[in-house]
C-alpha cells in the first residue's frame, strides 16, 4: 500500500494501576489500517483487545496510563486538544459496542439518540435530521422506521437494537468504524445478519473497519487483514487468507482448531486450549503463551519473541517455533 | 399508560379510608370527655350534656365514625368552638402559606443539592468531593429547629438583615412577603439538600460508568449534553423518589418552621389547635394533612412513570 | 428534621466515612463522645446542683467557678440542666427504637420468612402507618393522650416500626434462600429454631446499625417536639426544651441555646456516624454470605 494509513497505532501500551500491582493491558502494540480496508482483531477475553479499542478512541478509564501514538488521519489522537477530538468522534471515527442493551440510553428514544448525533456534527435542523434518521434505520434493515424513532430501546429485540447502534455509528459517514464484539451479545441466528450488514455497509461507503472478536470464524471472509492478540500483545498479523492457510503462531492454530467444523464427525471433542491466559499483573518471563503451547521449548521460556516478518513482509508473527506446514483448513 | 394511572388510583381509595379510620381512632384515644375538654373553663353539666348530644358522643363508636366520615365526604369537617370558623375555612386560609413555604424550600434545596451532586459526581474521589460529602453528612445531623435558631441568631439578632417572625401576603407586597419567607425556607432547605445531594451523587456516579455514557462520548456529543441529558435523566428517578420520601419530612418540618417563624400556615394551625385544645380543628387538620400526603405520594408515583418509560410499560 | 422512615437501599458510592480503613479518628471520636455522654447522664445525680433549683438573683449569669456553664433565664444551673437533659433525651432516644427494633424486627423476620398473605398483611398495615407524616402523627397522639415521657416514647417507638420491619424483611428475604437455611430445614429444624438460631444472628447486624440511626432520629424528633413544648412535659426538660426556652434569651445570652444545641448535634452526629459505618459494613457482608 503506498497511500498513508488512515489509522496507525504506534507502540501503544496501556497500564492500569491496581491494588495488586500494575496491570499491563496492552503491551507495545503496532497496527495500521488503510482507508476502506477491514482489520480483524482476534483474541480471548482479557487479551487486551477491548482496551486497545478504548485506547484508540481515547475512552480509557481515568486511572489508565497510555503511552505511544495513535495517528488518525494525520493527527495524534493522544495529544489532540479535547475539543478537536470531540468533533472527530462520531463524525470521522465511530464505534459499535458489544451489548446494545447497555450501550443505548434506556430513557431516551431511538430517535433522540440518532438525531442528536446528526445535529451535533452535521448541524441538520430538526426535520431533516428526523428524515435522515428514518432513512438510516431503513438502510440497516429496520422495518417501519418512522415508528421506531419514537420507541425506546427496551421495546426492540436484541438484533434490532444492534442495528440501531450501527445506524448511529454510520450516521455521519465515518471514515473508520470500530466494532467491538458486535455480535457476542446476540442470538446465533442473528449474528450472521449483523455481520453481513456491517460488511455490506463497509463496502458501500468505502469505510475502514476494525472488527474485534474472540471468534476466528467471524473474521474469515469478512476482513482483509487479521491481527491475533494474546496477553496484551499482537502475536500474529497477516492478510486474512494467508493467516488461515499459512498460520505460524501455535496460538492461532489452537484458536482455529477450537472452531467446530461442520464436516467433522458427530461428537468430535473440541480441542480446547488447556490452561488460561496469564495474570496481567504478574508478567511471566519468556513468551506469554509458553505455559500452554505444545511446541514450547527452551528459548520460549526465557525470552519474549518479537513480532517480525519472515518470508513475506505483510505476514508477521512473534514465535520461536512457528508452525512450518500447518494441517491448515481453508477459511 | 391510562391503565397504569387507573390501577394506582384504585389503590388510593382503601388507603384514604384507612387514614380516616386511623385519624378517628387517635381522636378517640382521649381519656376523659371530649366535650369537657372543648368547653374548657366554660364547662357546666348542662352545657357538657348538650355538647355531647350535639357531637353525637352518646352514640356507639362505629356510628360516630360513619357519621363523621359521612360529614367529611360532604365537606363538613366540623367547626371550631374557639374561633367559630369551619375547619375547611381555616385550612383554606392557611394553605397558600404552607404551600409557598414548601415550594420555596424544595426549590432552594434542589438549587443547592443538584449542582453539588453533579459537581461531586464528575469529580468523584477528589478532595472537593470528599469535603462536600462530609459536609452533607454533617448537615443531616443538624435538626431543623437547630438550623432555625442558628439562622435567627445570625440574620435577625446579629446582622439584623431579616425579620425573625411575621408574615405578609404575596399580593400586598411580593418583596416583603419573600423577606419573611427567606429564613424559614432556607431552614427547611438546609435539611433537604444533603439527602438530595447524596442520592443524586451516588446515582450519577453509577450512571456515568454505564456503557451508554461511553457511547455518548464516543459520538462526540458536548459534555453538557452528556451530563444533563444522558446522565441526569436516568439518575433523576432516584431524585424523584427522594423528593417523594422527603415530603413527609417536609410536612413535619413545615410544622416546626411555621411555629418558630410565626407564619400563618397549616402547621401553625395544627400546633395552635394543640396549645388551645381545639380538638375539632385538630382532628380535621390531621385528616386533611394525611390525605394530602397520600395524594402527593400518588403524584410522585405518576411522575416516576413519566420519567422512566420502562415503568410505564411495566418492565422495571 | 430527620425522617422516621429511612431508606434501606444504602448508597451505591462509598461515603468517605465508611471505607474500612477510615475506621479512624472520626469513628472512635464518635464512640468516645457517646460513652462520655452516657457516663455523664448516668452519674447526673452526683452533681452539686439540681436542674430545678432556681436562683433568681443569678439569672443568665455567665460561666463562673460556681456555675461552670452559667445559669439560664430562671437561674438554674446550666450544666446540671444539660446533663439531666442528656438523661431524658437519651432515655427516650434509646427506648423508642427498642420498641421499633423488637416489634418491627420480629414482624419483618416473620413476614420475610413465611411470605404469603401474612406478609401482605404486615406490609399493608405498615403502609397505612407510613401514610401519615410522622411528626403529625406524633403531635396528634400526644395531643390526645397527653404529654408524658411514656406516651412520647411509645408513639416514637411505634413510628419506627415500619422502617425496622423493612430492614428485617429485606435481610430475611435474602438470607432465607441461602443454603444454610435450606440445610437446616432439610435436617428437620422447626421454624422457631431456624428463625432464632440461623436467621436472627445474621439479621441482627443490619438491624443494629439501623437501630443506631434510629436513635439519632429519635433524639431529633423528641428534641423538635420538646422545643415546641409538646414533647416531654415540663418541668422535666430535655435538650430540646432547653433550646426552646433559650429562644427568648437569644439576644442576651445566646450560649443558653448554643450549648445544648452543640451537645445535641454532637450526639446525633456520633450515632449517625457509628450507625452509618456499621451499615456499610454489614451490607456488603450480606452479599458475601
Amino acid at each position: 500500500m503506498t497511500e498513508p494509513a488512515l489509522l496507525s497505532v504506534e507502540d501503544v501500551s496501556v497500564d492500569l494501576p491496581t491494588p495488586r500491582g500494575n496491570l499491563r493491558a496492552v503491551d507495545r502494540v503496532d497496527l495500521t489500517i488503510g482507508a476502506g480496508r477491514t482489520l480483524g482483531i482476534v483474541g480471548e477475553s482479557g487479551c487486551g483487545k477491548t482496551m486497545l479499542s478504548r485506547a484508540i478512541l481515547q475512552l480509557l478509564p481515568k486511572k489508565a496510563r497510555l503511552s505511544g501514538r495513535v495517528m488518525f488521519d494525520g493527527q495524534d489522537l493522544v495529544r489532540l486538544a479535547p475539543e478537536r477530538l470531540r468533533r472527530l468522534r462520531g463524525r470521522s471515527l465511530a464505534v459499535v459496542f458489544q451489548d446494545p442493551m447497555t450501550s443505548l440510553n434506556p430513557v431516551l428514544t431511538i430517535g433522540t439518540q440518532l438525531i442528536e448525533t446528526l445535529q451535533e456534527h452535521l448541524e441538520l435542523d430538526g426535520n431533516s435530521a428526523k428524515r435522515r434518521s428514518a432513512e438510516l434505520l431503513a438502510a440497516v434493515g429496520i422495518p417501519a422506521p418512522e415508528q421506531r424513532l419514537l420507541q425506546y430501546p427496551h421495546q426492540l429485540s436484541g438484533g434490532m437494537r444492534q442495528r440501531v447502534a450501527i445506524a448511529i455509528a454510520l450516521s455521519c459517514e465515518p471514515k473508520l468504524l470500530i466494532a467491538d464484539e458486535p455480535t457476542t451479545a446476540l442470538d446465533v441466528t442473528i449474528q450472521a445478519q449483523i455481520l453481513d450488514l456491517l460488511a455490506r455497509e463497509q463496502r458501500r461507503r468505502h469505510m475502514a473497519m476494525i472488527l474485534i472478536t474472540h471468534d476466528l470464524g467471524v473474521v474469515a471472509g469478512r476482513t482483509d487483514e487479521v491481527a491475533v492478540m494474546y496477553a496484551g500483545r499482537v502475536v500474529e498479523r497477516a492478510p486474512t487468507p494467508a493467516l488461515f492457510k499459512k498460520m505460524r503462531m501455535p496460538y492461532t492454530e489452537a484458536l482455529l482448531a477450537a472452531i467446530p467444523k461442520i464436516d467433522a464427525a458427530p461428537h468430535t471433542p473440541l480441542p480446547a486450549i488447556s490452561g488460561r491466559p496469564p495474570d496481567p499483573t504478574r508478567p511471566i518471563q519468556g513468551c506469554s503463551f509458553s505455559p500452554r503451547c505444545r511446541y514450547a521449548a527452551g528459548p520460549c521460556y526465557r525470552e519474549k519473541p518479537l513480532l517480525a516478518a519472515a518470508e513475506s513482509p505483510d505476514h508477521q508473527y512473534a514465535c520461536f517455533h512457528p508452525i512450518k506446514a500447518p494441517a491448515g483448513v481453508c477459511a | 399508560m391510562l391503565g397504569f394511572v387507573a390501577r394506582r388510583l384504585l389503590y388510593l381509595v382503601p388507603v384514604l379510608v384507612a387514614v380516616s379510620l386511623l385519624t378517628f381512632l387517635i381522636a378517640s384515644l382521649l381519656p376523659g370527655d371530649l366535650a369537657y375538654v372543648i368547653l374548657g373553663d366554660q364547662a357546666t353539666p348542662e352545657k357538657v350534656e348538650a355538647l355531647r348530644h350535639d357531637l353525637g358522643l352518646d352514640q356507639p363508636v362505629w356510628w360516630r365514625y360513619v357519621s363523621w366520615l359521612g360529614h367529611v365526604l360532604q365537606g363538613d369537617f366540623g367547626r371550631s368552638f374557639r374561633t367559630g370558623q369551619t375547619v375547611l375555612q381555616a385550612v383554606a386560609e392557611r394553605l397558600p402559606v404552607s404551600i409557598e413555604l414548601m415550594i420555596l424550600a424544595e426549590i432552594i434545596g434542589l438549587a443547592i443539592g443538584v449542582p453539588l451532586a453533579i459537581a461531586c459526581a464528575v469529580r468523584n474521589g477528589s478532595a472537593f468531593d470528599r469535603f462536600m460529602t462530609g459536609t452533607a453528612f454533617g448537615m443531616l445531623s443538624v435538626p431543623t429547629f437547630l438550623s432555625a435558631i442558628l439562622l435567627i441568631y445570625l440574620f435577625a439578632v446579629e446582622l439584623r438583615w431579616l425579620p425573625a417572625t411575621g408574615y405578609m401576603p404575596f399580593e400586598e407586597d411580593p418583596i416583603g412577603n419573600l423577606r419573611f419567607f427567606v429564613m424559614p425556607a432556607l431552614t427547611l432547605a438546609l435539611a433537604e439538600w444533603p439527602g438530595i445531594m447524596r442520592v443524586l451523587r451516588s446515582d450519577m456516579i453509577a450512571t456515568l460508568q454505564e456503557d451508554y455514557i461511553a457511547l455518548a462520548k464516543a459520538k462526540g456529543l458536548k459534555a453538557s449534553r452528556i451530563l444533563f441529558v444522558h446522565a441526569l435523566k436516568p439518575s433523576s428517578l432516584t431524585l424523584v423518589t427522594v423528593t417523594g420520601i422527603n415530603i413527609g419530612r417536609l410536612i413535619g418540618g413545615t410544622v416546626i418552621v411555621e411555629t418558630i417563624f410565626a407564619l400563618p400556615g397549616i402547621g401553625r394551625l395544627l400546633v395552635g389547635a394543640i396549645y388551645t385544645r381545639d380538638l375539632i380543628i385538630l382532628q380535621g387538620v390531621v385528616l386533611l394533612v394525611a390525605a394530602g400526603f397520600v395524594v402527593m405520594n400518588f403524584i410522585v408515583d405518576m411522575l416516576y412513570a413519566v420519567l422512566d418509560p420502562r415503568i410505564r410499560h411495566g418492565l422495571a | 428534621m430527620a425522617s422516621l422512615e429511612l431508606s434501606i437501599d444504602g448508597d451505591v458510592a462509598v461515603s468517605p466515612i465508611t471505607r474500612a480503613s477510615r475506621l479512624g479518628a472520626l469513628f472512635w471520636g464518635a464512640i468516645a463522645w457517646m460513652i462520655f455522654v452516657f457516663v455523664a447522664a448516668a452519674f447526673a445525680n452526683l452533681l452539686p446542683f439540681s436542674p430545678t433549683d432556681m436562683d433568681m438573683l443569678e439569672r443568665r449569669a455567665p460561666a463562673s467557678a460556681l456555675h461552670w456553664l452559667g445559669t439560664d433565664g430562671l437561674g438554674r444551673d446550666e450544666l446540671a440542666r444539660l446533663i439531666h437533659g442528656a438523661r431524658i433525651s437519651l432515655t427516650v432516644g434509646l427506648c423508642a427504637p427498642i420498641i421499633g427494633i423488637t416489634i418491627g424486627g420480629a414482624l419483618g423476620m416473620l413476614a420475610g420468612y413465611f411470605r404469603g398473605r401474612f406478609e401482605s398483611l404486615v406490609v399493608g398495615s405498615m403502609d397505612v402507618l407510613l401514610a401519615f407524616p410522622p411528626l403529625i402523627l406524633a403531635l396528634a397522639v400526644t395531643a390526645y393522650l397527653g404529654q408524658s415521657i411514656l406516651n412520647l416514647t411509645c408513639i416514637l417507638g411505634v413510628l419506627g416500626i415500619p422502617a425496622f420491619m423493612r430492614v428485617a424483611r429485606a435481610a430475611t428475604l435474602t438470607l432465607a434462600r441461602r443454603e444454610f437455611v435450606i440445610a437446616a430445614q432439610a435436617l428437620g429444624a422447626t421454624h422457631a429454631r431456624i428463625l432464632l438460631r440461623e436467621l436472627l444472628p445474621n439479621v441482627f447486624l443490619p438491624l443494629f446499625a439501623f437501630f443506631l440511626l434510629g436513635v439519632a432520629v429519635t433524639i431529633v424528633v423528641e428534641g423538635a417536639l420538646s422545643f415546641l413544648g409538646l414533647g416531654v412535659p415540663p418541668p422535666v426538660s430535655s435538650w430540646g426544651s432547653m433550646i426552646g426556652e433559650a429562644r427568648e434569651s437569644l439576644e442576651m445570652a445566646p450560649r443558653l441555646a448554643f450549648i445544648p444545641a452543640i451537645t445535641m448535634f454532637l450526639t446525633v452526629l456520633s450515632f449517625n456516624l457509628v450507625g452509618d459505618t456499621l451499615r456499610a459494613f454489614t451490607d456488603p457482608r450480606q452479599g458475601a454470605l
